[in-house]
């Protein structure tokens, strides 16, 4: 019922048209894009446009009543021509892809003229060209002692945000940096971004991961992330039939023993049995399937989660995750030192 | 099981008979959490070693205290107003001088916002907190700043003892910080709320109440300023609240039972969500439609009560509705309200002129347009219980949105949610018969009431139409998941948001399924003894081998609307239309209507129209029941007496009427315009002014009016009919008089006072009437007793109010006979005396809430106005009285002072005696002028005078006696010919009592209930009420 706009900004959406299981969806309008946070960042989108080609809702909210709000979701919409549709009965359609699993669907008009191909290969494209930066962009202070790479393959501003919060420097390098451009800005730490898609398509980040771990560069995967750091260490990844979306899925932590609702968004998920013969071992499951949610290397300085600990939307239970990232961080240094 | 008092002194005793090793204290309300921390104040906790389950003392303190409170936020890092706590009225001024007007009063442990209120000024500042003072357990109020133009938002929080915590609701009150959430409506999930606002919160709440070591289910509230970030904690309740049980309904997660196993030291991953069955518990559910809470508001029964809404809560019962938008849920809750509405838009009465109030019988070009506008703006400042049609009214008038918010702190987003509804009866009125419009028209949740009175047709006209066009509900799951995951859960709403069914019935076959219709809303007249009746009957259905029931039913108070208890749960209208919704999909064996009251019995003759196969009594029967002329002839038939009555369409043959019956006579207009629908008159002035000012009569509305029998006792007998017999529960004996109505009356079974002729006649009429309307299922019938002469009142083919009662103290379920009845099985043999021979007493005792009712007055009459009740058992009469009086809240003064005010002669002699036992049981004894002198002249010497509260020049006045506590209790009987009350008259009598129940002080308004009143003081002197359970007696 929240964070539609932090949804339908976040690129791991890429490529997918999304229904909204709430039924009245744009209640509280759009915000400017020119609302900024302390960072210059904007406070209430993940990007800088709509990243999901299509939404379906049972009902668009034809009023929009919010302090922040500068237009309603449907202007938004056509201001960046992303179609959607509404009156539908969203929970057939949820039941629908439930026992069939996420399929393709396209928008039409009625009566209009089918122009949209087919077969649209989800499983088979390869996203990383749209959602990841070209150019390398820096954020924070350049002097900045604690300097993180990230690693964009679709990554949400949350992400960058919580970083600099934490007090680091974020250098954002394209999907398919290698490790000695990683290496050029001397970082800290390596942070894996969430995305779109499935995760071997990124051959060129997997293999940068695989470096990345050899040389016990304190690292942090997030999302796809996650999915790209286990590929990296030898362990198999496979489609869920029902992927995990929502902001409500519970998650608990092996360390802590403590049960967290998490937000998560992901259709791929890490062979748990494919683990063992890897260095790294769970760290997060989900309590209701048992997915893997969470790793964490045995000896090395790399966690990686399969939700988002940045949240938006959704609960911030795991920032935590991130406070975990700069001790590694820290305790790296001095090691090093 | 105890039915006992819920005080310190008789928990006691319970621990010390039972010796338990652990107390819960989160599930019984405010109540019991009270006197839990009494308990524990007191080292009874401690001498008993008992452990208290979920929430620790310590914890609750943190969360009742205010001062406690709001440092435990701020070392949560949760923002509080700025406020001060105040032990007296000087503190309070100096302290709301600081925070600067208005501040708002709350007042440290005390029910439902009880006692506070918000200052504007240092005039209110005075009143309100010296009643808070008086009221709070601990002497201590909080003066704080007052919000309440902000957002009201609250959280539901659950957590274990390893620190696992979740949200399973969030909620937020469209009145805004204005109006106490028990009196809001209430919608969840929220509306307004962005993404970040909402984890603000969620965040906020989770830090609070880990602080405050909640273990269970707790709910908090805050303040959350509308146009920023800005937020507040404002409470946390650290117990299951009203708000947990509407979070419940809503959500589909049982809280209570969840925070129960969490007490017994279950962590929440450890359970299993009750619906998916596989599921974990320790997950936020995912909702796929919205819900709107209701509350339900019952004014018209007091005089002189103040119906502004505000911090201290009034309402008596609410509804929830559940659909896909926000117009369609509100509609459907007005609907589910019963007051009259068919929902926003398209009511009777509607047509006539945009003005406010009854003043629509006078000439409208009175007003100017200014006047108008002063009007409906002062109602959109000030909301009471009509906000919702005074927003609709301000909306058509034609004013914006933005003034609407701004004055009435309504956020636009619901206020343009309702003006849709309204554009959509515009458009409706303008095209007639446009189908896409009445598929449009139905999404936004109008009836085919609404719609026909749009396209001047009926409803079953518009029903017609549809059924041909296919324009139906689909059945949808509630599920916690919002279809996630596949779970089979049986708990169902309808909407037209929607194109398929969730659920499938066998189609083209009868099914042989039963429904059974609930209660409704909690109001007055119709409380939890019907949902008890629902309950038991799907039970007693299901002993008798029936395996699939559904319920509907709408308040999410209620046990009847949990999903385990029927088969299918529909959480939906009890409207014609929505109940034939249901029964056109299910396709049932029957329908049973006789246990969800008044409401319930109301459809059958037109669900019978429409060929729903009623069980139990038949329709044709029912209505020879309801129906005056009908039932008059068959009383006349069988011989047996009632009070002469009349229909009239004119006051004149009316005043002839009651000229030769004699005054007084009971009045029952069939239209009324405000205050009381009936009404005890004493004479020819008083009848023309009740049927002239506050009703009407005409042939459209005619009045009834029958002979009021002053002195006599009223009786009512409580049985189950079936095709072979009927079965008497018992016969039940008022204490009080008749002309208090039954719902008010206290009440004792077996009788005590009844002589064996007249109970023998009690029980020939009953069998009689019960055979001669073919009784199958439950019967009540009311009777009065005078001279040993037995007359009838009425009878109800239903349920009735004292069925509960009755059932649990001779241990007879009497809806468990009655489902039997129902299926047309044989009832067991049962000597219908049985209920003679039971030894001790039940006492029944209505509970009221006038010191909610700011205003009201206490004296009772033929209108119902309690909103509870409670019952003890005991071996004597006055075991019983003594406990039931202090379960319903009495203090029982051993010793003291009495105040009497008595009026009329014949009062005043009645009373003698009494006044004599007081004053040997060494009571002092008050009286006012009148009172005093008679008492003098006959011998009472010690008798002290004190002055009228209207003379506060004359000392000693009561007013400053009943402040200080000076008064132990009140007789305060008015003259027989102003047993009925009415305004104006009696003035400083009203002050007296207003006074009183604002501090908790007994007050006795009859004869009667001031007998049983002494004489349970005069036993109690002596006595020590038993301690027992329930089948011990």
């Amino acid at each position: 019922m929240v964070g539609y706009t932090e949804t339908m900004t976040d690129p791991s959406y890429k490529g997918q048209i999304l229904c909204f299981t709430y039924p009245s969806i744009g209640n509280y309008g759009v915000p400017s894009m020119d609302n900024l946070d302390e960072f210059g960042l904007p406070r209430y989108f993940e990007s800088d446009r709509i990243q999901t080609n299509g939404i379906i809702v049972n009902n668009l909210s034809n009023v929009s009543s919010h302090w922040t709000c500068v237009r309603t979701l449907d202007q938004w919409m056509y201001d960046e021509r992303i179609p959607g549709i509404t009156n539908v009965d969203t929970r057939e359609l949820t039941k629908k892809i439930r026992s069939h699993g996420v399929m393709s669907g396209k928008l039409m008009m009625e009566g209009s003229e089918d122009l949209i191909e087919d077969k649209f290969e989800y499983d088979s494209y390869n996203f990383m060209p749209e959602v990841s930066i070209s150019e390398p962009k820096l954020y924070g202070d350049r002097n900045n002692d604690l300097k993180v790479v990230l690693i964009d393959t679709g990554t949400k501003f949350s992400i960058i945000r919580n970083l600099l919060k934490l007090g680091f420097s974020v250098v954002r390098l394209p999907w398919n940096a290698t490790l000695k451009d990683i290496l050029d800005y001397n970082p800290v730490g390596v942070v894996i971004s969430n995305g779109p898609g499935d995760p071997i398509i990124c051959k060129q980040t997997i293999s940068t991961a695989s470096e990345i771990i050899e040389n016990s560069i304190p690292t942090l995967g997030i999302c796809l992330g996650n999915q790209i750091l286990a590929l990296a260490s030898g362990a198999k990844t496979h489609k869920l039939k029902f992927g995990h979306r929502g902001q409500n899925k519970s998650c608990i932590d092996l360390d802590s023993k403590v049960t967290l609702i998490t937000s998560q968004n992901h259709g791929y998920g890490i062979d748990s049995d494919s683990l063992q013969n890897t260095d790294f071992e769970i760290w997060f499951k989900n309590i209701d399937d048992n997915t893997v949610e969470g790793i964490q290397h045995k000896n090395k300085p790399i966690i990686a989660v399969q939700f988002h600990p940045e949240a938006s939307p959704g609960p911030d239970d795991c920032l935590y995750v991130f406070e975990k990232f700069k001790e590694l961080v820290k305790k790296a240094g001095i090691e090093s030192s | 099981m105890y039915l006992l008092p819920i005080t310190r002194s008789f928990v006691e005793q319970v621990i010390e008979r039972e010796r338990p090793d652990s107390i819960m204290l989160s599930f019984g309300g405010q109540t019991a959490l009270n006197c839990g921390v009494d308990l524990y104040d007191n080292d009874i906790l401690k001498k008993y070693n008992i452990d208290v389950l979920n929430t620790s003392i310590e914890g609750i303190k943190l969360t009742e205290d205010r001062q406690k409170f709001k440092d435990a936020m701020l070392k949560s890092n949760v923002p509080v107003l700025d406020s001060a706590t105040a032990y007296s009225y000087e503190e309070a001024l100096k302290i709301s001088k600081k925070i600067g007007f208005p501040v708002i009063i709350r007042v440290a442990y005390t029910l439902g916002g009880r006692g506070g209120g918000v200052a504007y000024n240092e005039y209110d500042l005075q009143e309100i907190v010296q009643r808070g003072l008086s009221l709070s357990m601990v002497h201590q109020v909080l003066i704080e700043k007052y919000v309440g133009e902000w957002k009201q938002i609250e959280y539901e929080v659950m957590r274990d003892f390893e620190g696992n915590n979740v949200i399973i609701c969030n909620m937020e009150n469209v009145l805004g910080m204005k109006v106490h959430t028990g009196d809001n409506i209430v919608v969840a999930p929220s509306q307004t709320l962005n993404n970040k606002e909402y984890h603000m919160l969620r965040d906020a709440a989770l830090r609070a109440t880990s602080y405050c070591g909640i273990n269970g289910e707790c709910n908090i509230q805050f303040g959350l300023n509308p146009l920023s970030e800005e937020y507040c904690a404002i409470e946390i309740n650290a117990r299951l609240s009203r708000s947990s049980a509407l979070a419940s309904k809503a959500t589909g997660y049982p809280l209570a039972y969840m925070a129960a196993k969490i007490g017994l030291g279950y962590t929440l991953p450890e359970l299993v969500n009750k619906i998916t069955k596989v599921t974990s518990a320790c997950f936020e559910p995912a909702l796929d439609y919205m819900v709107v809470k209701m509350p339900r508001w019952d004014f018209r029964k007091f005089e002189m009560v103040k119906r502004k809404l505000g911090s201290a809560m009034k309402s008596v019962g609410e509804v929830m509705a559940i659909g896909k938008s926000f117009e369609e849920v509100i509609q459907k809750a007005i609907r589910m309200c019963e007051i009259g509405k068919d929902g926003l838009v398209c009511n009777i009465g509607d047509e006539e002129p945009v003005i406010l109030g009854k003043e629509h019988l006078e000439d409208v070009t009175s007003y100017t347009e200014t006047a108008i506008i002063e009007k409906i703006e002062y109602s959109l400042i000030y909301p009471d219980d009509e906000i919702i049609f005074n927003v609709v009214k301000a909306i058509k008038f034609g004013m914006s949105i933005e003034h609407i918010s701004r004055l009435s702190s309504i956020d636009p987003w619901f206020l343009a949610k309702i003006k849709n509804v309204i554009d959509k009866e515009e458009q409706l009125k303008k095209a007639n018969l446009n189908l896409s419009l009445l598929r449009e028209a139905k999404k936004l949740g109008f009836s085919d009431k609404q719609i026909g009175r749009c396209w001047s047709l009926n409803e079953d006209q518009v029903r017609e139409l549809r059924n041909k066009l296919g324009i139906l509900p689909v059945i949808k799951q509630i599920d916690t998941l919002a279809a996630e995951w596949p779970a089979k859960t049986n708990y169902l709403y309808l909407t037209y948001n929607g194109i398929i069914d969730d659920i499938t019935f066998a189609k083209n076959q009868m099914n042989k399924a039963i429904i059974v219709l609930g209660a409704g809303p909690y109001r007055i007249g119709s409380s939890v003894e019907f949902d008890w009746a629902t309950v038991n009957m799907v039970y007693g259905l299901r002993n008798n081998n029936i395996d699939d029931l559904a319920i509907i039913n709408c308040n999410p108070e209620t046990v009847s609307t949990d999903y385990d208890v029927p088969d299918r749960l529909y959480f939906e209208e009890m409207t014609l239309e929505r109940v034939l919704d249901i029964y056109q999909k299910e396709n049932p064996k029957g329908l049973v209507a006789c246990v969800g009251g008044q409401s319930a019995n109301n459809l059958v003759s037109r669900l019978n129209k429409h060929n729903v196969n009623i069980l139990g009594t038949s329709s044709l029967d029912v209505d020879s029941a309801e129906d005056r002329s009908k039932f008059s002839k068959l009383l006349d038939d069988l011989g047996i007496k009632q009070p002469p009555w009349k229909i009239f369409t004119s006051l004149e043959e009316s005043k002839n009427f009651a000229l030769q019956e004699g005054y007084p006579v009971l009045v029952r207009p069939s239209y009324v315009l405000s205050g009381a629908a009936m009404k005890v008159v004493w004479s020819e002035k008083q009848l023309e002014q009740f049927v002239m000012e506050a009703s009407s009569v005409s042939p459209d509305y005619p009045i009834v009016i029958s002979k009021f029998l002053e002195d006599a006792s009223e009786v009512e007998v409580d049985a189950i009919g079936s095709q072979e017999k009927i079965v008497i529960g018992s016969i039940i004996e008022h204490i009080d008089n008749a002309g208090i109505h039954s719902g008010d009356a206290m009440m004792c079974i077996p009788p005590w006072r009844l002589n064996r002729e007249t109970m023998d006649t009690l029980i020939d009429y009953s069998l009689k009437i019960g055979g001669a309307l073919n009784v199958k299922g439950p019967l009540n019938i009311q009777y009065l007793v005078k001279n040993n002469e037995v007359y009838v009142i009425e009878a109800n083919v239903r349920a009735s109010r004292s069925m509960p009662f009755v059932s649990k103290f001779y241990d007879l379920n009497l809806i468990e006979l009655a489902s039997k009845a129902i299926l047309d099985k044989k009832l067991p043999d049962i000597n219908n005396e049985h209920w003679l021979k039971k030894s001790g007493f039940g006492i029944k005792v209505p509970q009221f809430s006038f010191m909610q009712l700011e205003g009201a007055d206490i004296m009772l009459g033929v209108e119902m106005q309690s909103t509870g009740e409670v019952a003890c058992f005991g071996n004597t009469f006055y075991d019983a009285l003594s406990k039931s009086y202090l379960a319903a809240g009495y203090s029982l003064p051993t010793h003291g002072s009495a105040l009497i005010t008595i009026g009329g002669i014949r009062n005043k002699e009645k009373l003698s005696p009494i006044v004599s036992l007081i004053s040997a049981m060494g009571f002092k004894i008050l009286a006012t002028e009148h009172t005093a002198e008679f008492f003098k002249k006959s011998g009472f010497e010690s008798i002290e005078l004190v002055h009228k509260i209207s003379e506060p020049d004359r000392q000693p006045n009561i007013l400053n006696l009943l402040t200080d506590r000076k008064i132990n209790f009140i007789i305060n009987v008015p003259s027989t010919s102003t047993i009925e009350k009415y305004v104006g008259m009696l003035d400083d009598e009203y002050q007296i009592r207003r006074k009183s129940v604002e501090m908790g002080i007994p007050v006795l308004t009859t004869v009667e209930s001031t007998v049983s009143f002494v004489k349970t003081l005069e036993w109690i002197k002596t006595n020590k009420p038993t301690v027992r359970p329930v089948d011990e007696y």
